[in-house]
């Protein structure tokens, strides 16, 4: 049984926080955990056990329940603490066991919070210009408490769906709302099922693609790990819709928290009839597993991830035959994305022309970013489509840190490209990304300053598709080797003019010659890069200068002279006894025996080390 | 004697196979199974799952050098999962990767010889927000430095010292 205060314990599962006056929300996304969110959840146990505020006594009426809330988004924060008594919430960040008694005492018990622990400006620019409708109820609902769930509206959209609607309604609301997959392409979700539903055949079947490995990409983890049951609930809906009793949720062995809240939620689900035989007496059935995947990022891919399912290896294959028409052991097979079913109740409850009004025209919705990099506020987005990179970055993201410049964003992982700083303020849905030679892709987005080299960069995502290529076609399986080669050549000062040349006529074969998205899309970060950065290409051919001082070929580490105090610190730390110096002397790095790992940069607290 | 899953675990894979149309199906659950109760996979595991499953043993094998997640020699009891991936990257990962094996000789495919630590690189393991970061036992741990590092790894050890399984 999960931890939890007594008043908690007794209620078991149904907690409910309108019986307790104050509550108390922890962040247990991976995030809040690795920074100790179970600690913080002990010290709070404790301080409620001491001061005996499970129930509330007259004098002092303010007993308190703790509630787990899955990731709150900024993860940079953690551990997130908001204490909410009715509609006030307070929010603390970097919250440690050490300053719960404070909190309790100080604040619950006293009723002042404590100022100098509370969120900053930050905290509420970067939720300002969010639209939260999925993510809503990542932070709030507890992920292993089915009934905090019901209590957000949870399931409603089911019921309605399988009671108050044919299928066929089902698939015209979502048709009508435009809903356009989550997982990279934004194929319209309607359409794809209404063909599975036509698809001849009485067996089919539905498969969740939960095998993100977009680089840079954590949406769908959030999602599995903090909303659960938003996920299962879509796919109920979906499978009514297109005629599938059972269905698949096919998850990276990686994720294994989302596996376990995965696992915990199908059991509550099943507990309460939501999934299994019959369900709200509809006469609909409805079973669902999980298959594990094994690190192939190429199974994120639907056919690949079907052959994957069925037997050993996960190879693409040629389409046609859609899966819509064969998929899964032969079978007509819905497949789409987790944060495409997360949708759908809520398209269900609120109704198609609500769902289109919020977002583009041709790209309605929200979608979920995860912003990381070079930014300020790292952490899980929502935004309305169409909103200006600019305004994700440095309204929500707090801008680049460290008074650095930004010099691009990377969108839509292995297959997406690098926009540079003049097209910040290109809004960002599926049509103008692509415009641009990046896609949406899945919603990785990866902020780079002035520090990063773009022909890095670019290798290496090439690095990334050679070693993921599943091998079957040539185009992809040698394509991405050469490339590689090409830009270790230019990144190690060895490039020719040549180089560009052969790089942009192999980008255009593999991009034709590919059997699936991962080749057809695999040179896309070099030829975005080549399109808006080709200066640096040619700093590292023509002057062998690496104008981010990243490339270790072209750079050396040097001491400032001015700056060194001799304190020793960067001659113990080198791996390589390349520095020599006494005590309170200058110390000087020996060209020859340093490998240009950039541990003494790192250890310096006098800025004495610098790159050249 | 050639590597078996524990009896229920062989029964739970039976099971497993009357799940699908095909017994093909069966071989990552198989192979996981493994995992779960040992850690690695090799050639006897694939033979053993093979059989347990009904399949030509071929096609395990062919599983298991497909993805990568099976390691093909023992982990040690603190596998380090190191994500190397663009975050991760951009925050200095490598540096960090670099540094296990100079300072505490832990380097990708070993086994330190206490037996306590190995290393393998894993792509983005959806932690990005905190990079760079490590995957070990199912725990995360992000934001890594040196320092931090130094400070994991030394709790390990104590934590083996003293006969925590
Ligand atoms: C190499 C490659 C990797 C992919 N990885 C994923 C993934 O991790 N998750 C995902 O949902 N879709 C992924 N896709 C897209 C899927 O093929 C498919 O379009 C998607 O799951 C359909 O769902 P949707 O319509 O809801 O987006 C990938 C595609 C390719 C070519
Ligand atoms: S890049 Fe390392 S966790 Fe995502």
């Amino acid at each position: 049984m999960a931890p939890g205060t007594a008043a908690q314990r007794e209620s078991g599962r149904t907690f409910r926080p309108e019986n307790v006056d104050v509550v108390i929300r922890v962040c247990v996304g991976p995030g809040g955990i690795a920074a100790g969110a179970m600690d913080v959840i002990a010290a709070f146990e404790a301080e409620i056990e001491r001061h005996g505020l499970h129930t509330a006594v007259e004098e002092r009426p303010c007993s308190c329940g703790i509630l787990k809330v899955g990731c709150k988004g900024l993860c940079a924060r953690d551990v997130l603490v908001d204490i909410m008594q009715g509609d006030h919430i307070v929010t603390y960040q970097y919250v440690k066991p050490a300053m719960v008694p404070t909190i309790i005492e100080q604040h619950i018990l006293g009723g002042e919070p404590v100022e100098k622990w509370r969120t900053d400006d930050d905290y509420d620019h970067f939720h300002r210009r969010q639209e939260k409708i999925l993510l809503k109820q990542c932070g709030v609902v507890d992920p292993e408490n089915i009934g905090t769930y019901f209590e957000v509206g949870g399931y409603k959209g089911a019921r309605e769906a399988l009671l108050q609607h044919t299928p066929e309604e089902v698939i015209d609301i979502v048709t009508r709302s435009q809903l356009r997959g989550r997982g990279g392409a934004g194929f319209p979700a309607g359409v794809k099922w209404a063909a599975t539903r036509r698809a001849r055949g009485n067996l089919k079947y539905l498969i969740c693609n939960a095998d993100e490995g977009d680089p840079g990409a954590f949406m769908d983890r959030a999602l599995l790990e903090g909303s659960p049951h938003s996920v299962i609930e879509g796919m109920v809906i979906a499978g009514y819709a297109i005629g599938a009793v059972q269905g698949y949720i096919y998850v990276r062995a990686e994720y294994p928290l989302a596996v376990k809240r995965l696992r915990h939620a199908f059991a509550e689900a099943y507990e309460h009839g939501l999934l299994g035989k019959n369900i709200f007496g509809s006469g609909a059935d409805f079973d669902l597993e999980i298959r594990l995947g094994a690190g192939a990022f190429v199974c994120g891919e639907a056919t690949a991830l079907i052959s994957s399912c069925e037997d050993r290896i996960g190879t693409p294959r040629v389409k046609p035959p859609r899966t819509a028409a064969s998929g899964l052991w032969g079978r007509p097979t819905n497949i789409n994305n987790v944060e495409t079913f997360a949708n759908v109740p809520i398209i269900i409850r609120r109704g198609a022309e609500w769902y289109r009004s919020i977002g583009t025209e041709a790209s309605p919705g929200t979608k979920l970013f995860s912003l990381v990099g070079k930014v300020k506020n790292t952490g899980l987005i929502e935004v309305p489509m169409g909103m200006t990179l600019r305004e994700i970055v440095e309204e929500i993201g707090g801008g680049v840190p460290d008074g650095k410049t930004l010099k691009a964003v990377q969108t839509g992982g292995p297959s997406g490209g690098c926009i540079p700083l003049e097209l910040m303020d290109t809004p960002v849905d599926f049509e103008h990304l692509q415009a641009l030679g990046s896609i949406m892709g899945s919603g990785g987005m990866v902020v780079m300053d002035e520090d990063s080299c773009m022909v890095d960069v670019a290798r290496y995502f090439l690095e990334f598709c050679r070693d993921e290529s599943c091998g079957q076609c040539t185009p992809c399986r040698d394509g991405t080797r050469v490339m590689v080669r090409l830009l270790e050549d230019i990144c190690a000062g060895r490039g020719t003019p040549e180089h560009l040349e052969r790089l942009e006529a192999l980008g255009k074969a593999m991009e034709a010659g590919s059997l699936c998205g991962l080749g057809e899309s695999a040179p896309n970060p070099v030829l975005s890069t080549l399109r808006y950065f080709r200066d640096e290409y040619e700093a590292h051919i023509y002057e062998k200068r690496c104008p981010a001082k990243v490339c270790k070929e072209l750079i050396t580490f040097c001491i400032d002279e001015e700056k060194c105090t001799g304190c020793v610190v960067c001659k113990r730390a080198c791996p390589h006894e390349a520095i020599s110096g006494e005590k309170k002397q200058l110390h000087v790095i020996d060209q020859d025996a340093c490998v240009r790992c950039g541990i003494c940069l790192d250890v310096c607290r006098f800025d004495a080390v610098y790159k050249e | 004697m050639a590597y078996e899953l524990p009896k229920e675990m062989q029964e739970k894979l039976k099971e497993v196979v009357g799940h699908y149309p095909d017994p093909m199906s069966a071989i990552l659950p198989g192979l996981h199974m493994v995992m779960e109760h040992r850690g690695w996979v090799d050639g006897e595991a694939c033979d053993h799952v093979a059989e347990v499953i009904n399949v030509p043993p071929i096609h395990v094998y062919e599983a298991m050098t497909f993805y990568t997640y099976f390691p093909r020699k023992p982990v040690g009891k603190y596998n380090l999962q190191f994500c190397h991936n663009i975050a991760c990257h951009l925050r200095g990962a490598q540096d960090l990767i670099a540094y296990l094996d100079e300072k505490h000789g832990i380097r990708e495919g070993e086994v330190t010889v206490d037996g306590l630590f190995s290393l393998t690189k894993v792509e983005c393991l959806g932690a990005c927000g905190n990079a760079p970061m490590m995957l070990v036992r199912d725990k995360y741990h992000e934001d890594l430095t040196v320092e931090k590092l130094d400070e994991l790894i030394e709790n390990w050890k104590k934590e083996a010292g003293n006969g925590h399984k």
